[in-house]
């Protein structure tokens, strides 16, 4: 436990899963196992960040993730700024690397950012001087999520390596398919998508998944079915034809989940569309959805990710 | 208890899925085929059966047209269910593939039910229904694919509209192929064709008449094939009438894309020379071509780059063609005229009477995935009699169609189907 806080991170940044390693994965997954136990305490504050300046650049709207984000830095004793950009600065013409610029200038240790176009925290993190963590790209990447969802497998298995895990939805519009995929394949789970032909890409197989287009063949014996959020502006007429049609080819109901092991442990990153992508009756069923334990582990692979990316090396 | 048998002997038996031509005969009991071949004669056929002589004339699979509107619900005024029924078993049509194209349009499972269920109450051929390729057929949103798969229909399309928006079309061939259904689409490039009423010409020029370019036709076949490379999805052109998109059909099936092609009996028998003095009842979309592109579409029937032969039989009232002629509606009736103006190609010795006949039956049953259009063992009895011989002169106003708007009025036919059985029964007498 010892050397779980101590040791320094082998990366300056948290930008996407791609460049990281299973042993990088596992030293988060480690921390943040510890911090989950210390949420479920009285006295859930540290003082690991205690003097550190942490700068949540928000340019999307989001509630959860930013408030995760949140709640990760002030338990950790950092001090915590929320900028949502979006209805400021950009408005006055700012460029990203001109709010970055700025930022940098008030010595900030950890940028948070959450952007609409992919690859726009890689270009900061060329800018800034403090580590900056996406918090979801575009359609790119959603690093901490696919971390978070792998914390929670983990607790519930006791393993990644070797699970089926259906990842299903709106898998070309989705960050949290690509880092889930990225994660999951690092440490050796199996992994399948599952989806309508319109939000599949064409090339998915060459992320080293399995492509399947019928949820009985992508559910059949699978021991995680991730559902993804399908965005309603998706929903009418470009890419699938109506609501009622993709919950009845696509919705994870218990009809559809028979095709997958007993014991499948049901994920959604929500927030959920219910009876679109999934039915209540599956949502709320605390034996089968992780969905709470998600956010949960969300909160303390933060923390995790926070700690490790503010350590000094050496 | 034996069920009766009924013996058709002394026919020329067709066969063009598996490429019989013999004298024969064919046994039906219980609405199905017992058994046919060049052993069915008079001598040992079953006691009791009845037996009916064919008189030499020739016996084979009824037709199965892969293109008709058949108006209801909507459109009464210009066909039913009944009406089209009776056109199609005077043509021996036995199978019709209904197009979407109604009143409302079908573009909803629950609409399916209701036609199949209608059709089978009233019509005396089988129908099969195409569902919708957009809601409504306004090239804006993708109709429930999904769920018109699982009520019942055999393919998408859109009918006499072309799908402008190749977004629109990407995504619906993409998410077609999850259910094997083919589109089927109406090659006419949009913003090329706007306003136009015949084709691109010599004719056009003098007539004095909006026209559309032979190439309107070929940029959207191009078009569409570049996504079904992209996507595998199954399509096909529901009436080609030019040689550059035939060209490019050619191509694509070379390169053993899921492609398939039809025309109809107006664009392999007319050109554009059918439209002097103005006549409207010849206006089709998309328009009779010139004599070169007739002649082309003639060669791409007989070395197999056009698949099909359907109707595209779209009935018009005569208010909306006793109008100047750019005001008209474009649209031919075709149930009944469909085998006797084919087999011009067979008596003009263009093409085998095996090969037109096959075009007609296997090929749209294999595009609509229906087990019909063949003789077997077993199968439904849907078959015709039919004298190749026969002169007629056609007469609109004796034509069995609601509407009256064929292109072929007065024209001298030879060929004639004497009978048609649905399910064995008979269903036209001539």
């Amino acid at each position: 436990m010892t050397n779980v806080n101590t040791i320094p991170f082998a990366h300056r940044h948290l930008l996407d899963i791609a460049r990281l390693n299973a042993g990088d994965i596992n030293q988060l997954l480690d921390l943040a196992e510890s911090y989950a136990s210390l949420s479920r305490t009285a006295d859930k504050k540290q003082s690991v960040l205690s003097g550190k300046t942490q700068i949540n650049l928000f340019y999307e709207n989001s509630t959860r993730t930013r408030t995760s984000f949140e709640l990760a830095g002030k338990r950790l004793g950092a001090d915590v700024i929320n900028m949502s950009v979006g209805s400021s600065s950009v408005k006055k013409g700012e460029t990203l690397i001109d709010t970055a610029m700025t930022l940098n200038a008030m010595h900030p240790d950890v940028l948070v950012i959450r952007h609409s176009d992919s690859g726009a925290p890689h270009l900061l993190s060329q800018k800034v001087d403090c580590a900056v963590i996406n918090g979801g790209d575009g359609s790119h990447e959603h690093p901490t999520q696919a971390l978070l969802d792998a914390l929670t497998i983990r607790r519930r298995k006791g393993r990644l390596e070797g699970l089926i895990v259906a990842i299903c939805g709106d898998i070309q519009h989705s960050r949290v398919a690509r880092s889930n995929i990225a994660l999951l394949n690092i440490m050796g789970a199996r992994v399948r998508v599952v989806g309508p032909t319109t939000l599949v890409p064409p090339n998915a197989a060459k992320m080293g998944v399995e492509v399947y287009h019928k949820m009985s063949d992508g559910l059949k014996d699978a021991d995680i079915v991730m559902m993804l959020r399908l965005q309603t502006e998706r929903m009418q007429g470009s890419f699938v034809p109506s609501v009622r049609e993709y919950f009845h080819f696509f919705g994870l109901d218990k009809d559809k989940l028979t095709h997958a092991k007993p014991d499948a442990l049901i994920m959604h990153p929500g927030p959920m569309n219910r009876g679109v992508e999934i039915d209540s009756e599956i949502a709320d069923d605390l034996n089968i959805s992780a969905i709470s334990e998600q956010v949960e582990m969300g909160v303390a692979i933060r923390m995790a990710c926070l700690d490790l990316l503010t350590r000094k090396a050496g | 208890m034996t069920l009766p048998v009924h013996a058709l002997v002394n026919a020329r038996l067709l066969d063009p899925a598996t490429s019989t031509d013999e004298m024969g005969g064919l046994l039906i009991q219980d609405g199905k085929i017992l058994d046919w071949g060049s052993h069915i004669r008079n001598e040992g056929l079953p006691e009791q059966a009845t037996i009916e002589d064919c008189q030499g004339f020739c016996l084979a699979p009824g037709l199965v047209d892969a293109h008709a509107y058949l108006c209801e619900p909507g459109k009464e005024h210009r066909e039913t269910m009944a009406t089209a029924g009776m056109a199609a078993a005077a043509g021996g049509v036995t199978t019709m593939n209904a197009f979407p194209a109604t009143e409302p349009v079908i573009d909803d499972p629950a609409l399916v039910e209701m036609v199949s269920r209608r059709a089978k109450n009233t019509c005396a051929v089988n129908v099969c229904i195409t569902g919708a390729l957009t809601k409504g057929l306004l090239g804006a949103e993708m109709a429930e694919f999904g769920l018109l798969a699982q009520a019942g229909v055999v393919a998408i399309s859109d009918g006499q509209f072309a799908i402008g928006n190749i977004n629109l079309m990407r995504r619906a061939l993409a998410y077609a192929s999850m259910f094997d259904l083919p589109i089927i689409v109406h090659a006419e490039e949009p913003a090329l064709a706007s306003g136009g009423v015949m084709t691109g010409g010599r004719t056009a020029t003098f007539m004095g008449l909006k026209s559309i370019p032979n190439c309107s036709e070929a940029i959207l076949v191009e078009r569409d094939i570049r996504l079904v490379e992209m996507t595998g999805a199954r399509w096909h052109a529901a009436h080609l009438s030019t040689a550059d998109a035939l060209d490019t059909i050619r191509r694509a099936k070379d390169k053993g894309l899921p492609v398939t092609a039809g025309t109809a009996p107006h664009y392999h028998a007319l050109n554009d020379l059918e439209l002097g003095e103005y006549r409207t009842f010849a206006r089709v979309s998309p328009p009779l071509r010139e004599e070169e592109q007739r002649l082309a579409v003639i060669e791409a029937l007989k070395d197999g780059t056009l698949d099909v032969i359907s109707s595209q039989h779209l009935p018009q009232s005569a208010d909306s063609k006793r109008v100047p002629f750019a005001q008209a509606k474009p649209g031919v009736i075709g149930l009944e005229t469909m085998l006797p103006v084919s087999l011009r190609l067979y008596h003009n010795k263009d093409i085998e009477l095996l090969t037109l006949l096959h075009r007609m039956t296997v090929a749209p049953a294999k595009l609509l995935g229906l087990d019909a259009g063949r003789l077997k063992n077993g199968a439904a009895a849907d078959i015709i009699l039919f004298d190749p011989e026969k002169p007629w002169q056609v007469d609109g106003d004796a034509l069995k169609s609601k509407s009256k708007n064929t292109a072929f009025d007065g024209h001298l036919l030879q060929g004639r189907v004497m009978k048609t059985f649905v399910d064995g029964t008979v269903v036209f007498e001539l």
